[in-house]
């Protein structure tokens, strides 16, 4: 279970409270308007941004001494989530481990990790010469060898097309499933947590808001939801 | 609250590095200042040629510094306003006598100035005196000769700044030229010109190698010149270290004037770049730009075409002392250039990870040293325990270290950031640890930076004619020391040969570097 205990973010002046309880396994939406402190949650839970108070706790093990890479979290970022410089092969093999290199059996991982996302024949490709799904799947495919407990994504998919952030979405949740993962994705989107999410954190005026159930919440939103959301009918 | 914007355990790599590498430049700076300072004799104080020199690099620097900018503003205007073949070229050869090494302008120089050069053949046909070069406004033509240059691509920046919807409000206004210069080209020379005259003026204060070679005597003798000349001919360290405290003194107050120039001029940002200009197209502008042009362009090439050609002949039949030279210089360059590559790539990363205070420090550092001051304390340091002359070697490719090492921060930090902030938050999120840092996003992806840094470092090595010039006996020397030597025993022929490999030396290192470092690299 991924609890967040009492924990007080803040942000150069920008506060962020909340007490949250997440079960193992479950797919999660971050939701909430511009600015609320979406990202800002995911970086506080991936180690980037420092507590003020309270603790993160991941099946009761505080995290607070934990940096990032040494958290049970992969983590995908808006953008800038593989090296430029590297091929793809490379990029994924940094996901099993980035200091040292790898044994025969771990490359057969990175090779089928590719192939799972659909990007077999394209290893040796640097991003720039992949169109952005192809380096979303590349990112993806990292994620999958990293083989952690926790899945953050804040928005990687947010320069897609509708059609291809679907695909993408659907991607995650069948990784996500497979490997067991709990998922916590932001997004702007009712629709996307509709589509993969069975829970919705809504985070609003500065609250990191209890997590429920995705259809419930959607469909009889608080008031807080209700003012992003705009018109209950427009979902 | 523990509040902190950026905590310790969020940087991919360790800034301590960098701190100790910061440390050992100061050390190594403050520690021979203060060596100086111990050792100055106020006591006898400062006698008449002392306050001559004195007065002698004030009034040079100065002139300098108005003759270069004076000159560059038409010379900018020209190349802003300008499209013709050439012109990248051109603005990329601008950047070329940083690298040149002094000796070889020097030469050049004195092949179309000097008293039986190309200038004065032409002003015998028509029955006029030859020019005289030695002395004050001999100093004062290779100090424009290094500075024009710089000041046009500082000034030509300013120009490249002027918003191109400015220029495109103009020409709707119809203003003609008085009108373009009271709106737009007046106000940013007086954002642009104080700044390039403090440049100009900082680097010709510590002026060593051109007042040692077109100056001299009680007339015409710089500060750095005359410390030289109490080592070397008195051998009055107190004299010395005197003198080398009044040169700190100015070199810090300029130091501190040019550090509020705006930093980003230099290594050539987007100057190739026209703005497309409605005005300046009358026949008379038109003239008078190509004539600024083609003045500076012969003005840069004629010299260095007089070292090609007149190099030439001597270059076959070199003997085997400035191969020899030659050899000990490349040794220097490659020291130095290892040494700058390990001070100043963990310098830059903790600057870019945020340690900002390391970067002032080193700047200031770097740029108010003269090699003459640290050469000076060094060799106060060094004298009571070892032969200094049996050090001159590593003591050059320290000293050129240091000098080289501001230039090649403002190479490599913008770089270095701009790969911190895409990369620092991936690495640490897949626990690479520093090594791997290194290995696998820091060197690869600095690469070209290092290289120019590397190629710059190497050819300002090879060039340097200073603190060699403190410590060498005459069984060691390097190449432009060995150049020097050649000139004062009036063996033009062989001097010039060994000018023209020096050009070459520099030259070919700069490129080896800079291209091995852009090779296969991507942005």
């Amino acid at each position: 279970m991924l609890r967040l205990d009492a924990i007080d973010i803040n942000k150069g002046g920008f506060r962020l409270s909340g007490d949250v309880q997440i079960s193992k396994g479950t797919r999660v939406a971050v939701i909430g308007p511009s600015g609320a402190g979406k990202s800002t949650l995911l970086e506080a839970l991936a180690g980037f941004q420092p507590l003020t108070g309270g603790r993160i706790l991941w099946q009761g093990e505080d995290l607070a001494p934990l940096s990032p890479g040494k958290r049970p979290m992969a983590m995908l970022f808006q953008d800038g989530n593989l090296f430029p410089h590297l091929t793809i092969r490379q990029n994924v093999r940094l996901g099993i481990d980035a200091n040292r290199r790898l044994t025969a059996e771990e490359e057969t991982r990175v090779t089928e990790a590719l192939a799972r996302v659909g990007l077999a024949g394209l290893e040796e490709r640097k991003p720039a010469a992949l169109s952005g799904g192809q380096q979303s799947r590349a990112a993806l495919a990292r994620v999958l060898v990293q083989g952690r407990d926790l899945l953050l994504l804040d928005e990687p998919f947010a320069a897609l097309g509708p059609a291809l952030k679907a695909e993408m979405l659907d991607l995650v949740a069948e990784i996500a499933t497979e490997s067991g993962a709990t998922l916590l994705m932001v997004s702007h989107d009712p629709q996307d947590a509709r589509r993969i999410a069975d829970q919705v954190v809504l985070v609003a005026d500065g609250k990191i808001h209890t997590a429920a159930p995705t259809a419930e919440l959607l469909d009889n939103p608080p008031p807080a939801l209700r003012a992003y959301l705009g018109t209950p009918a427009a979902i | 609250m523990a509040q902190r914007a950026q905590p310790i355990n969020l940087r991919p790599v360790a800034t301590w590095p960098g701190t100790c590498a910061a440390l050992g430049v100061a050390l190594l700076v403050l520690g021979t200042l203060a060596a100086v300072a111990l050792r100055a004799e106020g006591g006898r104080g400062f006698g008449a040629a002392d306050w001559a020199a004195l007065r002698f690099t004030l009034i040079q620097a100065s002139l300098s510094a108005l003759f270069s900018v004076g000159l560059a503003v038409p010379v900018a205007r020209a190349l802003a306003r300008r499209r013709f073949i050439g012109r990248r070229i051109l603005i990329t050869l601008l950047g070329a006598p940083f690298i040149l090494p002094v000796i070889v302008a020097i030469l050049g120089l004195l092949a179309v100035f000097g008293r039986s050069g190309w200038l004065s053949d032409l002003l015998g046909f028509v029955g006029l005196a030859p020019v005289q070069i030695y002395g004050l406004h001999g100093v004062v033509i290779a100090h424009v000769f290094f500075n024009l240059p710089l000041a046009t691509r500082l000034i030509l920046q300013g120009w490249q700044e002027i918003p191109a919807e400015r220029f495109r409000l103009a020409a709707q206004l119809d203003a003609g030229p008085r009108a373009m210069w009271s709106l737009l080209e007046a106000p940013m020379l007086r954002q642009v010109l104080p700044g390039a005259l403090a440049v100009v003026f900082a680097i010709c204060l510590s002026s060593f190698a051109v007042a040692l070679t077109l100056g001299g005597g009680p007339r015409a003798t710089t500060l750095e010149l005359a410390i030289y000349q109490a080592f070397h001919f008195d051998f009055d360290l107190g004299r010395a270290a005197m003198l080398s405290a009044v040169q700190l003194v100015l070199t810090v107050v300029a130091a501190l004037l040019a550090l509020r120039v705006p930093p980003g001029e230099g290594f050539g940002a987007g100057l190739d770049r026209a703005v497309s200009r409605w005005d300046g197209s009358g026949r008379r502008t038109r003239l008078w730009d190509a004539s600024w042009i083609c003045l500076a362009a012969l003005f840069l090439m004629l010299p260095l075409l007089a070292v090609l050609l007149s190099g030439l002949p001597g270059l076959l039949s070199l003997p085997a002392s400035v191969w020899r030279a030659a050899w000990v210089s490349v040794q220097v360059a490659a020291l130095s250039t290892l040494l700058l590559v390990s001070i100043a790539l963990p310098l830059a990363t903790s600057i870019a990870l945020g340690r900002k205070a390391l970067g002032e420090v080193a700047g200031l550092l770097g740029l108010a040293a003269s090699p003459l001051v640290i050469g000076t304390g060094l060799f106060l340091l060094i004298y009571p325990i070892a032969e200094p002359a049996a050090l001159a070697l590593p003591v050059t490719a320290l000293v050129n270290m240091v000098m080289a090492l501001p230039f090649a921060l403002r190479i490599l930090v913008p770089r270095m950031r701009q790969v911190m902030n895409q990369s620092a938050r991936l690495a640490l999120a897949l626990d690479m640890r520093g090594p791997a840092v290194w290995r696998r996003v820091i060197l690869p992806r600095c690469r070209a930076q290092i290289g120019f840094a590397a190629g710059l470092t190497a050819a300002l090595s090879l060039g340097d004619l200073g603190v060699i010039a403190l410590f060498a006996d005459p069984e060691v020397a390097t190449l432009p020391l060995q150049v020097y030597r050649l000139m004062g025993a009036y063996r033009m022929q062989t001097a010039q040969g060994a000018a023209l490999l020096l050009f070459a030396l520099s030259m070919g290192a700069f490129w080896l570097l800079d291209r091995g470092g852009r090779y296969h690299a991507e942005a």
